[in-house]
């Protein structure tokens, strides 16, 4: 797909109350295009339910219902029953941050997710809570400062794409601000598949994590390159790399020095060697980890269905 | 005829099903599990025509409810205790938002120690929710309230979600003969003024400023004013379609010409009759004022109700370090009457059975009205 044959109308409407920078601002705008605007979408806490804008103005132009940080997926659950019982298919879209989809809002997105309900849901993961200034959540890298971990993260962080993976929804996602093409057919694909759909954005928040605000799609780019964030798709089951991640793991691609993403965000500004062996040592077993994965899922579909 | 044994919670079952609701989403709670139990069956034989989302938890039943509802359907749920209390959020999200979802609540005690028994601390927490609250105290009143709940919640002079509670096991585990009325005609299938719509986008819940906001709190507070107008409607309407007269509001009995009239809500109300005929056996001029709805509150029937007389208030109850919050609420209704003395009881706490001897008990053992009142 050329980008000149993407969906030319705008749902995210300028004037918005965003930071200079916001990734996403620049996926939300990305994927309603790529839905083309038919679509309810839900809105727990997180910045976007700020930079819509105060009522009565309002940024975007597809039906949004604000709901409480906790219940997102459960709303949407709500809202989607209704449709069907008036026979009514428009697409219902969370749209949320990591606080509300890895660590208040996972119960009843698990829950949705088990249920098999006929939604996408959608992370923008910028691995901090920021819209209440930037505190750690579990999406937050080790090392990293926020403003409840100052002198770094102590913890790794954990990834709710691989739980959902282990829910065995029909589709599953990751996608990258860097890499908005992806995005827009990852949303496409998502659109043409029936059942629970998750996809989850790396969201690089220039405030939260120190960097120019000119930077935020380099910044997008350089986490995948630097093996940072996982590109992948799993449909039906069948897990696969894509795009940059899909030649590292092929080996056509070497990954990117991490130490280049890490030194380019202040946030990593303090870590000291020992720190920086460890976030390596945990990207190369994640990698490892999903690489075997792969191998795996590839082995049994040749066992089983071949 | 169709009448049928029903205890309170299939009742609340049956009602809501007859009320045309579209989407039921639900958690199982020791009373009320019997509700989500009896609409997913009803559900999956095919005769109740809605949708049973199982959700996996009572906060993720109300968001559901109010996501069901701002989507244009008749939305129901039940609880109970905790479950009510883990909904808390989202019951102040209900009003805020207009949501008119109906809900049982079979009211119990509050952990720990665990306790399934009767005692409405749970629904009475919720007082500042915005909530209406009716409190029944038979098994076809809850049948006929939950009907006429959604007719008041669904008035477009009102939009406001309403409870309707029943003591747990005294009333939820209790069956007695319910008239299975169909309403159709006394309600319409669910047709609001707004919903999401992607033919007509708007945003709903943003940042509200402070102005509008209060504006919004003011407009819930008017809803309920005008609200008790409406029931006094609904009730007429109710009898005109039924022949029943399922109170909403207030219930009176034998107050006219009584020295002693006794107040207090839910099933205690039904022992409470039983009481004050056996009062009057005595000598005792005794009579009985029900509240049915706690929210909005009645005050000016309660004081009509009231003036003059030594009132003696039951709660099954208590708001620690304030008391009965019935009594409370009485006490400042009657605060600029001349009635001539509110006396508070706390009984029931945890489901201890509370009978005709409990209420008759209270009122002898206050010795000076007896002096006062049996010549």
């Amino acid at each position: 797909m050329k980008i000149s044959e993407m969906e030319r109308e705008e749902y995210v409407l300028p004037g918005n109350t965003a930071c200079h920078g916001c990734p996403s601002t620049i996926c939300l705008r990305t994927v309603l295009k790529a839905l083309k605007g038919r679509a309810i979408l839900v809105i727990p806490a997180c910045c976007t339910s700020v930079y819509m804008g105060p009522f009565p103005n309002s940024a975007i132009k597809v039906p949004v219902f604000n709901t409480a940080f906790a219940s997102a997926a459960a709303t949407a659950s709500g809202i989607k029953a209704s449709l069907e019982m008036q026979g009514d298919d428009t697409e219902v879209v969370v749209w949320a941050g990591d606080g509300g989809t890895y660590d208040i809002g996972l119960q009843a997105l698990s829950g949705a997710a088990e249920r098999g309900e006929d939604i996408i849901y959608i992370c923008y993961n910028n691995e901090i809570y920021s819209n209440t200034g930037i505190q750690r959540s579990g999406a937050t890298p080790f090392g990293a400062w926020t403003t409840t971990t100052w002198a770094g993260k102590t913890e790794h962080r954990k990834d709710v794409s691989e739980i959902m993976l282990a829910h065995g929804i029909p589709y599953v996602a990751t996608a990258s601000t860097g890499y908005l093409k992806d995005l827009y057919e990852k949303v496409k694909k998502a659109k043409e598949i029936k059942g629970f759909r998750y996809i989850e954005i790396l969201a690089p928040c220039p405030p939260g994590w120190r960097f120019p605000m000119d930077k935020t799609v380099h910044m997008g780019k350089l986490a995948v390159e630097s093996g940072m964030w996982i590109l992948l798709e799993s449909v039906n089951g069948r897990f696969r790399f894509t795009g940059v991640s899909r030649a590292i793991a092929e080996g056509k691609r070497k990954m990117r020095d991490l130490e280049e993403y890490l030194i380019s965000q202040e946030r990593f500004s303090h870590l000291s060697k020992k720190e920086i062996d460890e976030i390596r040592r945990y990207v190369q077993e994640k990698w490892s980890r999903l690489i075997k994965l792969e191998g795996e899922v590839d082995a049994a579909i040749a066992k089983f269905y071949v | 005829m169709n009448v049928r044994i029903l205890t309170g919670n299939e009742s609340a079952a049956y009602s809501a099903m007859k009320s045309m609701v579209r989407v039921v989403a639900a958690y199982p709670i020791t009373p009320a599990t019997p509700v989500v139990e009896t609409v997913a069956k009803l559900v999956e034989s095919g005769e109740m025509q809605a949708k049973m989302i199982r959700v996996e938890s009572e906060h993720s039943a109300m968001a559901a409810c109010i996501g069901a509802s701002t989507a244009g359907s008749r939305t129901f749920t039940a609880t109970s205790s905790h479950g009510l209390a883990y909904m808390h959020e989202m019951l102040h999200w209900a009003t805020n938002a207009r949501t008119p979802v109906v809900m049982a609540v079979a009211n119990r005690a509050i952990g720990p120690g665990w306790n399934i028994w009767a005692d409405l601390s749970d629904a009475l927490s919720q007082r500042d929710t915005g909530w209406i609250q009716l409190y029944c105290s038979g098994n076809q009143e809850i049948y006929d309230t939950i009907a006429m709940a959604y007719r008041l919640a669904e008035d477009r002079k009102v939009l406001l979600p309403a409870m309707v509670c029943y003591d747990g096991f005294v009333l939820s585990h209790t069956a007695m003969p319910v008239e299975i009325t169909d309403f159709e005609g006394f309600l319409e299938e669910y047709n609001p003024k707004w919903r999401l719509d992607a033919d007509n986008p708007f945003t709903h819940g943003n940042i509200l400023p402070p102005e509008p906001f209060a504006e919004l709190r003011h407009n819930i507070q008017k809803a309920h004013d005008r609200a008790l107008k409406i029931m006094k409607k609904i009730e007429d309407e109710f009898y005109e379609f039924t022949k029943r007269e399922t109170p909403l509001i207030i219930e009176e009995y034998r107050t006219e010409d009584a020295d002693i009239v006794i107040v207090t809500m839910g099933a205690i109300a039904s022992e409470a009759k039983i009481a004050v005929n056996s009062l009057r056996e005595k000598k005792v001029k005794a009579g009985l004022l029900r509240i049915k709805s706690f929210r909005p509150f009645p005050e000016k029937d309660v004081k009509n109700y009231l003036e003059g007389k030594r009132v003696y208030v039951f709660d099954r109850a208590i708001s620690p370090g304030s008391g009965g919050q019935l009594f409370r609420e009485i006490r400042s209704a009657l605060a600029f009457s001349d009635v001539k003395s509110v006396v508070p009881r706390v009984v029931g706490i945890g489901g201890i059975d509370v009978t005709k001897r409990t209420i008759e008990k209270a009122i002898f053992e206050r010795k000076i009205w007896i002096k006062e009142v049996v010549a």
